[in-house]
């Protein structure tokens, strides 16, 4: 994901104090209602959870390294040691406003049962991955032939956490699938800024670095 | 063949300890025949006494006060020097000016448990219908009738709602039972190295250790006292098995490997040639210096019947739901006493039940007795959970230092 940090002035938040939050975590910030309880899963070091707590968000967490956990705890986090794939079925259903998975949907090993999960759990899900389709990707396979490495994505095909690369196409695909409800989507640059609006798909697929999406559960009729 | 000439020999400092039992270096709260404890097997225990000692200073609307709940045979010495040992406190690392348990920042109670024997009544205390020690004749208690003796102190101390209750191993039970039973009256938790209820394998260990008290012959059913003895050697092979429990393979391997004790070669005795025999035989010795034989198997027998879903139909959530109560749950890595996976059913209950958790794990090969070690990183847990419920309590000018 983006290395790129800098300073949105959203709308509202001018008053918060300077501090450096990555460009996506801002986004998903944005989405997130006042007053409402989050789930963060795959919270990593807890900065975004940080960000939620100060805007008055009750959030709790989700890592799987134990390492990222003790951090996020001793920082006053509500986190907990636990795997996306395996643990978010021990969570009752419609218990948080929103569930987060923020760079995670890749790296698990049922991404159909997960997502489906996020929405049991959650009214609303907010969904952020790397795009495979990013063109910087595709030029890579084309013509260098072999597996895709940027700096957002620095490992190898052999020491990858990431099992399940998909495209923002194919991830809308999915969606339409499984009757989830796109209630926003956005894709961003490698700098983690948004892309301009009312940009056709493909555009988006071609150009966005990461897509970041707010789901919602579709109506029962179908 | 020389036989076992360095087992523990009868303790010296018997009259100090047992002075402590009725009248302890503590502050003590008399409950008379108006205020009786219900305890679980259906008898008002009355009168009996809470000994506990307080550090740091309550605020002016009391909602600083912290509970720490001790462990098996520890006490409420937690931060002064033990009256009975002169060691210093065992949880000084925690407990202070500027460290997690704050003293600048939070009052802090620790009382000693009922049934125990450094200053509440137990079955040491002296029996007021016979003017001697109760021995068997003391009601068993239980993990639930502990928490409700503190919960009677609290009330004598005018103190509705604790900011956190806090405690490792058997303290670690007591903090979930404060939960279960009380939870409008905790604000946070910290469960230590525990766990809901105790595991067949701990409960096996527990029987060990009282079958060993019980079969020293200076046990007389539990009326030592009175025939001037002690079951010293029983009470320090029970103190021996426990005290492996509490450790680990590999911390028993870096402090003492197969290294000799004072010899290069095998004396072909059953002498402690080994470093590991003389450390064990040294704890069984200093262990029954300072704690109470009828006591310890009226704990352990406490800790065994701990089993907070059975006391809810068998479902752990139920014993949470609703509760706001913020909770920090910490276990060991190495901990084969109260292992991770115990602490892990704990948080999924309180996951079910929709509370706010943190759940760390500590990477560490000090085994169990961990909680009681300087791990810095546990610290840095216990200070950040607390000092972010401190915020949300709305004492975040006391609880935000360093």
């Amino acid at each position: 994901m983006s290395a790129e940090q800098q300073v949105l002035p959203l709308n509202g938040f001018a008053s918060e104090p300077a501090r450096r939050y990555r460009a996506d975590h801002l986004l998903v910030a944005e989405m997130v209602e006042r007053g409402s309880k989050v789930l963060d899963v795959g919270c990593g070091d807890g900065d975004l959870l940080q960000l939620l707590e100060g805007r008055g968000i009750d959030g709790r967490g989700i890592e799987l390294s134990r390492e990222g956990v003790n951090r996020c705890v001793a920082k006053g986090l509500a986190v907990v040691q636990g795997d996306a794939d395996t643990d978010l079925v021990d969570y009752p259903d419609d218990a948080f406003d929103y569930v987060i998975l923020s760079q995670t949907l890749q790296a698990t090993r049922q991404p159909k049962t997960v997502l489906e999960n996020l929405l049991r759990i959650g009214r609303r899900a907010i969904v952020s991955f790397p795009n495979f389709g990013f063109w910087r990707l595709r030029l890579q396979l084309l013509i260098g032939g072999h597996m895709p490495r940027t700096e957002n994505l620095p490992s190898t095909w052999y020491d990858t956490p990431n099992i399940h690369f998909c495209t923002i196409k194919d991830f809308v695909q999915l969606c339409d699938e499984t009757h989830v409800k796109m209630e926003r989507a956005v894709a961003l640059d490698n700098y983690g800024r948004p892309l301009r609006l009312n940009l056709p798909w493909w555009f988006w697929n071609m150009f966005g670095e990461q897509g970041v999406f707010l789901l919602s559960r579709a109506s029962k009729g179908r | 063949m020389a036989v076992v000439t360095s087992m523990p020999s009868p303790p010296t400092s018997r009259d100090e300890r047992s002075h402590e039992v009725d009248h302890p270096h503590s502050p003590v709260a008399h409950f008379g025949a108006d205020q009786p404890l219900p305890l679980d097997c259906g008898i008002n225990l009355s009168p009996f006494q809470i000994a506990y000692q307080t550090y740091g200073e309550l605020n002016a609307d009391k909602s600083n006060a912290i509970l720490i709940c001790h462990a098996l045979t520890l006490d409420q010495h937690v931060a002064n020097i033990h009256p009975v040992t002169g060691k210093g406190g065992w949880w000084e690392p925690m407990v202070g000016a500027g460290r997690p348990l704050d003293t600048n920042s939070y009052f802090i109670i620790c009382a000693n448990v009922i049934g125990g024997c450094m200053g509440s009544t137990g079955p040491a205390s002296t029996n007021p219908a016979t003017g001697k020690p109760w021995g068997l004749d003391f009601p068993v208690v239980t993990i639930p009738d502990m928490v409700r003796a503190q919960a009677m102190l609290l009330d004598r101390l005018g103190i509705e709602a604790l900011f956190c209750v806090v405690g490792g191993s058997m303290g670690g039970m007591q903090v979930l039972q404060w939960t279960a039973a009380y939870p409008e009256r905790v604000f946070s938790a910290l469960p230590i190295a525990c766990a809901t209820r105790h595991s067949a394998q701990n409960i096996a260990f527990h029987e060990l250790g009282r079958q060993a008290v019980m079969a020293d012959p200076n046990w007389h059913q539990g009326r030592y006292a009175e025939h001037a003895t002690l079951p010293h050697r029983g009470l320090a092979v029970a103190r021996m098995a426990a005290h492996i429990t509490y450790l680990s393979d590999a911390a028993l391997h870096r402090k003492f490997g197969r290294r000799m004790q004072d010899r290069e070669l095998p004396t072909f005795s059953f002498d402690a040639d080994f470093q590991v025999e003389s450390y064990l035989r040294h704890q069984g010795s200093s262990f029954v210096e300072r704690f109470d034989a009828n006591a310890y198997l009226y704990l352990t027998r406490a800790m065994d019947y701990f089993d907070i879903a059975g006391d809810h139909e068998g479902v752990l959530a139920s014993a949470f739901r609703g509760i706001k109560t913020r909770f920090c749950v910490v276990s060991f890595t190495s901990d084969w006493l109260f292992p991770t996976s115990e602490s892990r059913a704990l948080v999924h209950a309180l996951n079910a039940s929709s509370a706010r958790v943190s759940f760390a794990e500590i990477e560490t090969d000090r085994g169990h007795d961990a909680f009681l070690l300087d791990v810095p990183e546990f610290f840095d847990i216990a200070r950040g959970f607390l000092q972010s419920a401190a915020k949300a309590r709305g004492l975040a000018n006391n609880g935000a230092r360093r």
